[in-house]
Formats: structure tokens, C-alpha cells, sequence
């Protein structure tokens, strides 16, 4: 735990950006999963809940940018407290789009669900990229919480293990079009939601890098993952 | 006595908030130089407000108009109205001590009295308030607590205040203005003396002393400004030209000119 600062307003502040990030954090976490729930299963309920969970995402993406944006204006926060700042303005960005990406997957499982096409049982299910963007979603929050960056490593190098989960349910996809025209309309839908998972990953590794910068001051973005030094011992 | 005045316009930038002290039409002069020209604002009560601006641009007057600071000198005069608790403070036949004790100073340089600790605080409250013993000590402790200056002085009370670092010196005279139970605390530049460490210090006290005080202060530090203050009024040339919360102040300010300053594109 940081030392506190001579304001406790100031403490406070940042302490309640923190908070209200991670609360995002949970909406956009039960986003995700009840749109797979409802992917599974044609839960309707399930399904609307992410569309209205949506609103709040949303509000409190603006809520956040706008108490980021007065506390720079009014603390002219420095080091790692701008580095905190800076990553929440970041990661709020980040978590507003899996929380779009969660009601893509459920605005497509609606139709699959509608047209009264279940996912056939030959077909590759979605079910280990799902688990994959998941646990990385939940790591990468659960790592911003702690402000682990060796936790936040880890799930940076999640990220290839799902890149090639979709590269490799995407074959597998095509070779069933080709054989069967008839399953194209249903396998598209399914490359959709794998795409959109894909992306859950992406953002998750974003929140992850952004945790390692608030840690160490090393932006890890677009290199190997690995941050080349720890600036701050 | 009322200590509440009637709430002000709802299109104020300060609400519904009961304001302390409302300046209406106020001018002033030093000698033939007109320093402030029609400046009319409402200092929300228990809030603290922060006049920023450039040299010059009558911040410190308007301050020094509160409790008729100016009158020391001849050549001074102000026109127009400050009202609190439904006097006009430029024109009431109160004593000006009395009034000083309710609208207490501190200025910029530390200014401790040549004499103990504990004397400096209770001087001020022998002139207003005749305690016994045990009742100045109680005060004396209260006032030195409420400046978050006690435990560093506890032990040293019969010390001169001379001795102290400019930091609890500046602490000190916060003590001693809010000894007498002041309504309003005016501070001008407290901490321009101050190293960072002693100005956040400062900072953190003004914070806590808003929850009994009315506060005004002064400063060139922009950044103290946000930090500090809930409302902010940025004067320049004697005539205040924009007034609003310090959040919407520093975030959107509504005038140009307020944005060149606070930005650092004035000049």
C-alpha cells in the first residue's frame, strides 16, 4: 500500500477513480458471462441483462473520464499517482468496448437462439476462447486491483494462447462451410462470437499492460510483453 | 447573532449555497488610483473561496476591504458594500478590533508575536474574552489542535514562537487568528514562504477548517487555487472577471481571459 499523501481529499479521489474503475470492471465481468451463458444455454433473460447492463457501463465510462479529467485539472497528480490516473482514463476505454463486445455476443446468440439454430454438437464450440477471454478479463482486473505486475505478465502472454485458439477455430470453421454450405449462416455467427472474444482478450491485455506500467513506469506495449527494465525498484 | 445570511440567487455560481459575505458594487482606491472596480461576488459560507490573478490585479485588496485592513493607511478609502450578517462591514460603527475578531488574517510571512507559544495564542483572547486559567489553557489546546500544530508543540508551550520552522510559524498564526472564534479566515499567500512540504500541510488545515470557517485566501499559485479551494475568482485590473467553482473554473472557464491565465498564455 502507498504511503498516504498530506491530502486526504487527494487520497480519496484517487482511491475512488480505483474503486469505481474495478466496478466497471465487475458490470463488464458479469457482461461477458452472461452473454456466454446465454450463448449456451438461449437464456433470454440472460441475454437482454447484458444489453441493460450496457447503460451503466457506459455512464460510468463517462463519470470516470470526467472525475479523471478534474482530478489532473485540480491535483496535478505526478509519478505514479499520474501513471494511475492515466491508466484508468486508458482502461475505462478498454472495458466500455468488451462491454460492446459482450452485447455482440449476445445480440448474435439471440438470432442463433431465434432462428432455432443451436450450435450443432460437431461443430468446434467456442467454449475454450470463452474460458481463455474470461480468465484473462478476471486476471486482468483482479491484477489491477492488486497492482501485480507479475500477475499482469501472465496475462499478457494469455493473449497469444487466444489469437491462436481463434486462428485454429477459424480453420476448422472454414473446412465445415466448405464441406456443408447449409451450416455457413450458423458458422459465420459463430466466427463473430470468437472474433468478439478474441477482442475481450485484446482489451484485457491492454488493462494488463497498463498495470504493469502503473508498477514499474515501462510501457510493454506493442514489444515482446516484456518490460526491458523496471524503472522503479 | 444570525450567523447565516440569506441564500443568494440560484444563477450565482454558488447556488444555493448561504453565502458569508456579499461584495456588491465594491470600488477602491489608493489615493487617485482606482485598484477595484465594481467587483460584487458572494463568498459561500463555510467553503473556501481562492482569489487568483496576476500582480496587481487586486486580489489582496479586495481581500484587505473584509476587515477594513485599508483603514491603517489615510489615502485608502473603499465604496460600495460588503455585507455580513446584514451589516455592511465598510460602513458599520462596530469597533474594527471587534470586527477583526470576527474576521480573522494571515498573512504572508509568518507572523509570530516576540513572546512564548502559548502566549501568542492567548493574547488575542485576553483582548476579546476573559477566561480563567484552566478555560485559556482548554482554548489555547483547541486552537493549537485545530492548526494541527499541538503535538509538535505541546511539550514546548512557554518556547518562544520564534523558534519554531517557518512551516508551524505560519501554523501557528492560523492558531491564533482562529483562537478568537472568527467567522471568516482571510489568508493572504499563506504559503508563498513555504516549502512544499509545510504549503501541503497548510493545504490539508485549510481543508479541515473550512468545516467551521469561512475562508478566503489569496494566491499567485494557480495549482493551490485547484487543490485548495471549492469556488475561484480570477481578477485582473481591478475588476473580477469570472467567478465560479474551482472545478468548472480549472476543467471549462467560461471567459477567455481566464483560460490565458490559468493555462499560462497570459502576457
Amino acid at each position: 500500500m502507498a504511503k498516504e499523501h498530506l491530502s486526504t481529499q487527494y487520497d480519496a479521489d484517487l482511491e475512488e477513480i480505483r474503486t469505481r474503475m474495478l466496478q466497471m470492471g465487475g458490470l463488464v465481468e458479469e457482461q461477458v458471462s452472461s452473454a456466454l451463458a446465454g450463448y449456451a444455454d438461449g437464456s433470454s433473460p440472460l441475454l437482454d441483462r447484458v444489453k441493460a447492463t450496457e447503460e451503466r457501463v457506459n455512464q460510468l465510462e463517462i463519470e470516470l473520464d470526467d472525475r479523471c479529467t478534474h482530478l489532473i485539472a485540480r491535483r496535478q497528480p505526478a509519478a505514479g499517482d499520474l501513471r494511475l490516473v492515466m491508466a484508468v482514463v486508458k482502461s475505462i476505454t478498454d472495458l466500455e468496448r468488451i462491454g460492446d463486445e459482450a452485447a455482440k455476443i449476445a445480440r448474435i446468440a439471440k438470432q442463433m437462439h431465434e432462428r432455432g439454430i443451436v450450435p450443432l454438437s460437431g461443430f468446434s464450440d467456442v467454449r475454450v476462447a470463452a474460458n481463455l477471454a474470461s480468465s484473462m478479463l478476471k486476471g486482468a482486473l483482479d491484477s489491477f486491483a492488486r497492482m501485480d505486475a507479475d500477475a499482469a505478465q501472465q496475462i499478457v502472454i494469455q493473449d497469444k494462447h487466444i489469437d491462436n485458439e481463434f486462428r485454429s477455430l477459424l480453420r476448422e470453421l472454414i473446412t465445415f462451410m466448405m464441406e456443408d454450405p447449409r451450416t455457413i449462416s450458423t458458422a459465420l455467427d459463430i466466427v463473430w462470437i470468437a472474433k468478439a472474444l478474441e477482442r475481450v482478450g485484446d482489451h484485457a491485455k491492454n488493462i494488463a499492460e497498463y498495470v504493469i506500467y502503473v508498477c514499474s513506469g515501462t510501457d510493454v506495449r506493442h514489444t515482446s510483453g516484456q518490460p526491458e527494465s523496471t524503472a522503479l525498484g | 447573532m444570525n450567523t447565516v445570511a440569506e441564500p443568494i440567487a440560484a444563477s450565482s455560481p454558488t447556488g444555493a449555497l448561504p453565502s458569508k459575505l456579499m461584495v456588491n458594487d465594491l470600488n477602491f482606491y489608493y489615493g487617485g488610483f482606482h485598484a477595484l472596480r465594481n467587483v460584487s461576488l458572494a463568498i459561500p459560507e463555510k467553503c473556501v473561496t481562492a482569489f487568483i490573478g496576476p500582480s496587481g490585479c487586486g486580489k489582496s485588496t479586495l481581500l484587505r476591504t473584509f476587515n477594513r485592513m485599508f483603514e491603517l493607511y489615510p489615502e485608502q478609502r473603499a465604496e460600495g458594500e460588503i455585507m455580513m450578517n446584514g451589516e455592511n462591514l465598510l460602513t458599520t460603527k462596530r469597533d474594527v478590533g471587534l470586527l477583526r475578531a470576527q474576521v480573522g488574517m494571515v498573512f504572508q510571512k509568518p507572523t509570530p508575536f516576540p513572546m512564548s507559544i502559548y502566549d501568542n495564542i492567548a493574547f488575542g483572547i485576553k483582548l476579546f474574552e476573559s477566561l480563567n486559567r484552566s478555560e485559556m489553557e482548554d482554548r489555547v489546546e483547541w486552537a493549537l489542535s485545530k492548526a494541527a500544530l499541538w503535538n509538535e508543540v505541546k511539550d514546548k508551550l512557554k518556547q518562544s514562537g520564534n523558534g519554531l520552522s517557518g512551516g508551524q510559524q505560519q501554523r501557528l498564526c492560523i492558531a491564533r487568528a482562529i483562537a478568537i472564534k472568527p467567522q471568516v479566515l482571510l489568508m493572504d499567500e499563506p504559503c508563498s514562504a513555504l516549502d512544499p512540504i509545510s504549503t501541503g500541510y497548510i493545504e490539508e488545515l485549510i481543508t479541515e477548517l473550512k468545516k467551521d470557517y469561512t475562508v478566503v485566501i489569496v494566491t499567485h499559485n494557480m495549482q493551490q487555487a485547484a487543490r485548495a479551494s471549492d469556488f475561484t475568482a480570477y481578477m485582473y485590473l481591478g475588476e473580477l472577471i469570472e467567478f465560479g467553482k474551482t472545478d468548472d473554473i480549472f476543467v471549462q472557464p467560461k471567459k477567455k481571459q481566464t483560460e490565458d491565465y490559468i493555462t499560462g498564455r497570459f502576457g
